[in-house]
């Protein structure tokens, strides 16, 4: 039993949601209890999918579990695939199912469909989300792959992209440019927007570019070995990265390096004298081993930084990651423990996190800026604008990130000046950053008073009159949340003055809620 | 009094058939009740006993919402629990030692069983009363069942609740007993208004502090302020605490019914309990009257949910001029919804249980101007030209009573104002 408060990973059976989501024709029949229909919300609330995740869920309940979970099983099969008509099927069970044993992939097999029905053996009691779509990925791919006829021109297949990726989407199409520059074609990307027929004509690429090793390595080896298919080890993010992968293509595929450059911003960017201030920054980083692999050579390489701490949460990653940490002469932290990550960061006191959304937070906590370079993915991580990590784009988009969440270079020394101004001190925050700043309490005179000690604040003047908030209305006042609050007192006193009311009570507050109401 | 009521239709929904379904829930497990349920009880703390899709499932339902140190976490089952029953309880023993060392302002643990954990036949209950008996008096140890095997979306807090109901002590005083964890500003409202007419003492269930518990005995009464909770209502009549049956303060209509009923009971004069009301209730018709301008004459689709459905149908049909094509609901007690039921007008299919797909079906052919449903069918059904509002929202705003009764026909004219307000097409 382990005491868990965040998990940088779900379970094994939404790393399959992860890639049967991702796909078209695919449907995924998952035994589970009704409760676990939650993961629907991953990909249409924080991924704001415009369609539901091709998930049948058998949704049974305690008591279907005295009499037979199985028949359950096989009638939503059933159903599934009438209604959907997939080109083919996965299908396996939650942690709750696993403990009842009906083997849905025996039971898919009894059903004589058409198409193919892959069973998945997902151990959730040991493994996370990254093994499920690794392990999902790779049945996929073993169950349709066939050795086909290669493609005339040179093309690459781009695996490893799912719903739910950190920049997926993006990446996907900075990837697509690097090989089209190089006069090389992309045969299949999958799982991503691929159908169960891409699948099956992965063979046809002349190699494999391993986009995310988290959720494809697995298939990439076993495409290595049956299809006659190499996979690319470099991973395109950074500046360094991106040079060091076209020449591994290069040396693949025998042709020319060929990188345009001319959209290529980032190492002017560092290079410029604003960014001095950058130098010798003390970062942190933490996330996925592969993320967090290329972004510590881009934070000591490309930034100037001074890495002081590193770790991944994935123990799939967790060996690939010490040998870089070694590289850096750091010991690599390799928790899913976020308090142990709390208690590191908090240790090392860095000046810049590079870490998930859960580092934000712990950011957001001690008073730390965070980047966020990694999965596990928060609405924010989805932006309307092309956002790709890969690449070019990738490198610029970088930069920017990085940079945004620290005090500017001059304005840092501003403050180091005047740190004893109470509106322009160090606790105030970066200029431009939306949030307020917050004056320092300072004893100036006697008649400063703190808002919350006195019964009565100070009257308001609108217009011709004085309004004075009574007692009880300005308790119910602070009962309203912060963010709405300002409009509230605001509304109440525009109320308060066309009335001419001089007096504002809990009924005119509420007399105002409602004239106001919308 | 009486003859400013709408009146009753003349014919409601209680005799309709009911569409009864299985297949597909589309459904939050009751461990979601937590996220709210630990915000209410400010000296309590969450375990829930289960595995990685409990915590993660907690996250995910937080993430969208809040992003604070929770009272909450989930003791994750592995491989080797899963082994032997023995180990477990050990296990258990081990984790709840650790986690009241480090958090010693924890006065009420609640073990929250999960699917896993009901399907091992861990015995939480027996856990919650060994620990209880090890760390008295500081700490008081209780268990129920947030599974989704067993309980939908709100029936955790409904289970949550029942379970605090046998500890409480037994008094025969004569007190008023509401029901249910609501915001604090609603809450006080409620309050306040009671009062003011003379009703008291009143007490709460749930107490935001193990210390300020009371006694319950057959001179209780007490009222519902949430529809979902028909096992704490057993729970209650089992300690013969006697229950005020009235339709849910949503809305004006539901709001007067309510106190009335209450005000019945405690017998508070006409003139007494109008000039309480009179203003808030007026304030709240003007309100109400502003807020669904947008929804006259629109029709309304209810995916099951909270439970909440058939209550805020009533309010939605009866005080902002909608009409429902359907009514669907994951469980309907008729012990605690008839009035709401009578209230609510003949027409409207009512569904109980749920085949998402089929529903869906039925939605997309009678394409109402509002669907009501949860968060992973909210995006999908606008991205098919269907107004959405998500039901969760409704459980995690302030919307009950007379002062928000605005607010509450707000949350369903937003979205579709906002679908008359977005122009995407060439600029002139």
């Amino acid at each position: 039993m382990k005491l868990t408060v965040w998990t940088y990973e779900g379970p094994p059976h939404v790393g399959a949601m992860r890639v049967a989501t991702a796909m078209k024709g695919m449907h995924y029949v998952l035994h589970a209890p009704q409760g676990d229909t939650y993961a629907d919300l991953l990909f249409t609330m924080i991924e704001r999918r415009n369609h539901r995740p091709p998930v049948t869920y058998t949704t049974f309940q305690a008591r279907d579990l005295g009499a037979d979970t199985a028949y359950l099983f096989k009638d939503a099969a059933m159903a599934a695939y009438e209604r959907f008509k997939p080109e083919a099927m996965i299908v396996g069970a939650s942690c709750t199912a696993e403990l009842i044993q009906d083997d849905p992939g025996g039971l898919a097999e009894t059903l004589g469909l058409p198409i193919p029905a892959i069973p998945l053996e997902l151990p959730s009691y040991q493994r996370k989300e990254n093994f499920g779509a690794d392990e999902t990925f790779f049945q996929i791919v073993r169950h349709l792959a066939k050795p086909v006829q290669k493609t005339a021109r040179i093309t690459a297949n781009l695996i490893g992209p799912t719903a739910l990726g950190f920049r997926h989407r993006d990446d996907i199409t900075e990837v697509t440019a690097l090989l089209s520059d190089m006069g090389i074609g992309v045969n299949v990307v999958a799982p991503f927007d691929a159908r169960p027929s891409d699948i099956a004509n992965l063979g046809a690429a002349h190699f494999n570019v391993l986009m995310y090793p988290e959720t494809a390595e697995t298939a990439a080896r076993w495409m290595e070995r049956e299809l006659d298919l190499p996979y690319t080890k470099v991973v395109p993010i950074g500046v360094g990265a991106t040079r060091a992968f076209v020449s591994e293509i290069a040396s693949i595929t025998g042709r020319n390096v060929i990188l345009d450059e001319s959209r290529l911003r980032m190492p002017w960017y560092s290079a410029s004298v604003d960014s001095t201030y950058l130098t010798g920054k003390r970062v942190f980083l933490f996330g996925d081993g592969t993320h967090v692999a290329a972004c510590a050579r881009i934070a000591r390489d490309e930034m100037g930084f001074e890495v002081v701490g590193m770790g991944c949460y994935n123990r799939e990653q967790a060996r690939m990651l010490r040998g870089v940490a070694k590289e850096f002469g750091l010991e690599a932290l390799i928790t899913d423990d976020y308090l142990e990550v709390e208690r590191r960061i908090e240790e090392l006191a860095p000046e810049l996190i590079l870490g998930t959304q859960m580092e934000r937070h712990i950011g957001k906590r001690l008073g730390i800026p965070c980047a966020v370079i990694s999965a596990p993915v928060h609405v924010q991580d989805f932006p309307a604008r092309y956002s790709p990590q890969m690449g070019i784009e990738g490198a610029n988009v970088i930069f920017d990130t990085w940079v945004h969440p620290l005090v500017m270079g001059l304005e840092e020394h501003l403050l180091t000046m005047f740190r004893e101004d109470f509106e322009f001190h160090d606790d105030a925050g970066a200029s431009h950053h939306g949030h307020k700043a917050k004056p320092r309490e300072v004893e100036i005179s006697e008649h400063v008073e703190t808002e919350t000690d006195t019964a009565q604040s100070a009257p308001v003047n609108r217009g011709t009159f004085e309004i004075v908030w009574l007692p009880a209305a300005e308790k119910e006042l602070k009962k309203i949340p912060f963010f709405v609050r300002g409009k509230a007192k605001r509304n109440t006193e525009t109320f308060a003055s066309e009335r001419g009311v001089q007096e504002i009570s809990v009924d005119t507050l509420y007399e105002a809620k409602a004239h106001y109401a919308r | 009094m009486t003859e400013r009521f709408t009146p009753p239709p003349s014919r409601g929904c209680s005799s309709t058939p009911v569409l009864k379904e299985r297949g597909q829930h589309e459904v939050f497990c009751g461990l979601t009740g937590i996220i709210w349920l630990h915000r209410k009880m400010q000296d309590a703390f969450f375990l829930v006993v289960g595995s990685r899709t409990c915590a993660h499932l907690l996250q995910s339902a937080a993430g969208v919402m809040i992003f604070a140190e929770p009272r909450f976490a989930t003791a994750i089952l592995e491989e080797t629990d899963l082994a032997g029953m023995a180990d477990a309880q050990q296990e258990l023993d081990r984790v709840v030692s650790e986690l009241l060392e480090r958090r010693p302002d924890i006065k009420q643990l609640f073990l929250v069983g999960s699917c896993p954990s009901e399907v091992i036949k861990l015995d939480l209950a027996k856990a919650a009363e060994r620990m209880s008996a090890q760390f008295a008096p500081n700490v008081r140890v209780l268990s129920y069942s947030g599974s989704g095997i067993e309980t939908t979306f709100t029936q955790g807090e409904d289970a949550c609740l029942a379970a605090m109901v046998p500890v409480l002590p037994q008094t025969d005083a004569r007190e008023l007993l509401l029901v249910g964890a609501l915001p604090d500003v609603v809450e006080e409202q409620a309050v306040g208004l009671l009062e003011a007419m003379g009703v008291g003492p009143i007490r709460i269930l749930p107490a935001s502090r193990v210390n300020d518990e009371y006694g319950i005995g057959p001179n209780t009464l007490y009222a519902l302020t949430q529809p979902f909770l028909t096992e704490t209502h057993e729970a209650l009549q089992r300690r013969g605490a006697n229950h005020i049956a009235a339709p849910f303060p949503f809305g004006e209509e539901g709001t007067t019914q309510w106190l009335r009923a209450i005000a019945d009971q405690f017998g508070v004069s006409d003139a007494k309990f109008a000039e309480v009301t009179d203003a808030p209730r007026a304030r709240a018709t003007k309100a109400v009257a502003q807020a669904s301008e947008a929804l006259r004459g629109k029709s309304v689709f209810f995916f099951p949910d909270s439970q909440l459905e058939i209550p805020l149908a009533r309010f939605l049909t009866r005080e902002c001029g909608m009409e429902a094509v359907e009514v669907g609901a994951p469980f309907i007690h008729r012990s605690v919804m008839t009035p709401d039921i009578e209230l609510l007008s003949e027409g409207p299919v009512i569904a109980e249980g749920q085949d998402v797909d089929k529903q869906l079906d039925r939605c997309r052919a009678a394409q109402p101007d509002l669907t009501v449903c949860g968060l992973g069918l909210a995006n999908p059904l606008e991205a098919e030209g269907l107004t959405t509002k998500w039901a969760i929202e409704l459980v995690f705003t302030p919307v009950h009573f007379y002062e928000q009764a605005g607010d509450l026909a707000g949350l369903f004219s937003r979205p579709v104002r906002r679908r008359t307000l977005l122009k995407m097409e060439a600029a002139e």
